[in-house]
């Protein structure tokens, strides 16, 4: 039960995470269409991650609630990957404050949800028949995120000197996190065992193919990636993901229990 | 994910039919032309094993925030009708558009959102690679296939925006799901 808990938590850790990031464009955004889209994808990933949340509070039995697992843990207990923690700028930005850069955005929601449609379909046969019915839904939502991300990759990478400079810059200041993938954490090998989860090694080819794809159209090139590996999904973080947890959470924390 | 619901007013004790008489007239908060019915969202009327009614729904968008307004109406519907009933949600399958009947679909147009093209079949992950050639959403005002999408997401998680190149009307297209 502990395992399918743990698999459950990664889930969905990836995916307020990830929601909570896109947010941030929320009236920002470089134009209106865009806003509205990353306000969606937002919306999506907040509600997979609700869903995966309830599951889990329901598996623990002990009267946790979904709120608690978002907002009382603390970052060491989030088991997303560091890739989507990371602000929406490129690589050796050492404040927060920076100017957010749409391309690392689009590439970032492009490398998560070409996984994600392969590890949906994957879990739709989940020996865990609530994430089963959650991998269903999500499925159809990734695909649609991954289709939008993919055509903006395509604009930007195959767009102007300037758009596709970005491009790849992005591609390679975020492509290196994405080693954390293709490792089996500890709570990964134990869903495996139990059925509960997929063995994201049997998604790297799939993975791959897309990826390389995308990036040709785009005209880009894919960096060889080789040395560090992030442990996100084992709770070793980055810097950014205190600051960000501490924005989402401050206000359940300031008033704890408080409905409307 | 089982709510018990009790009513608070004397109980009838309501045949299936007039429970589903009772929710006919409940409509999505954002598109009041379809009822829950059409749209799929309410997916069945049932007597559960302790002979108590159950009304089972399903959520559209993980993300929907009509969710909740959706499911607090169904227990007001019930409530204020006086029958007991537990409202039950229900996962899988997987809500889909392709649940909603001719009827419905023409009920959208007249109100002036394109309705949703059928899903394309699951063939195989090669699905995923690029985004399927799309076919033409026809405008709501004057039935033109010549438009173009404007935004792939618009007002609510379940609509894209179009424009037509003919009419010049901007109107949403319910995307399939």
């Amino acid at each position: 039960m502990s395992a399918t808990i743990d698999y459950l938590l990664h889930l969905a850790d990836n995916a307020v995470v990830l929601g909570q990031r896109d947010a941030e464009w929320c009236g920002h955004g470089p134009i209106l269409e865009e806003d509205l889209a990353l306000a969606n994808v937002s919306l999506d990933l907040i509600g997979q991650a609700r869903l995966l949340y309830q599951r889990a509070a329901e598996l623990k039995g002990d009267g946790t609630t979904e709120d608690q697992l978002a907002y009382f843990r603390d970052s060491q207990a989030f088991r997303n990957y560091t890739l989507l923690e990371l602000p929406h700028h490129g690589a050796l930005v050492g404040y927060a404050v920076a100017d957010r850069d749409y391309a690392a955005t689009i590439v970032r929601n492009f490398l998560y949800s070409a996984l994600m449609v392969h590890v949906w379909d994957a879990l739709q046969t989940s020996a865990d028949s609530t994430l089963a019915g959650i991998a269903a839904k999500s499925l159809k939502e990734a695909t649609y995120h991954l289709h939008h991300s993919r055509d903006w990759l395509v604009r930007m990478g195959d767009g102007t000197d300037e758009s596709h400079a970005r491009a790849q810059a992005a591609v390679n200041h975020l492509l290196p996190y994405t080693e954390e993938f293709w490792t089996v954490s500890p709570a990964e090998a134990a869903a495996v065992e139990a059925g509960v989860g997929v063995d994201v090694r049997s998604l790297r080819g799939a993975w791959d193919a897309l990826v390389n794809d995308a990036l040709a159209e785009a005209t880009l090139t894919r960096p060889q990636v080789r040395g560090y590996v992030p442990q996100g999904k084992v709770g070793l973080h980055s810097e950014h993901l205190g600051f960000l947890l501490a924005e989402m959470q401050s206000l359940a924390r300031a008033h704890p229990d408080g409905c409307w | 994910m089982l709510t018990p619901t009790v009513a608070g007013k004397p109980m009838t004790t309501a045949t299936l039919e007039q429970v589903w008489v009772a929710l006919e007239g409940l409509t999505d908060p954002e598109i009041p032309v379809v009822t829950l019915r059409e749209l799929g969202i309410l997916r069945d009327v049932r007597s559960g094993p302790d002979g108590l009614v159950e009304v089972v729904i399903t959520p559209t968008y993980s993300g929907c925030p009509a969710m909740g307004q959706i499911e607090d109406d169904v227990r007001a519907t019930l409530e204020n009708a006086g029958i007991a009933a537990r409202v039950i949600t229900q996962l899988s399958p997987a809500w889909t558009t392709d649940w909603m009947n001719e009827a419905a679909r023409e009920k959208l147009r007249a109100y002036g959102i394109a309705p949703p093209h059928q899903t394309k079949p699951d063939v195989s992950v090669v699905r995923f690679m690029r985004r399927p050639a799309a076919d033409p959403v026809a405008c709501p005002q004057c039935g033109s296939t010549h438009t173009v999408v404007t935004s792939q997401f618009g007002s609510t998680a379940c609509k894209a925006l179009y424009k037509c190149l003919d009419c010049q009307e901007p109107f949403d297209y319910f995307k399939p799901y």
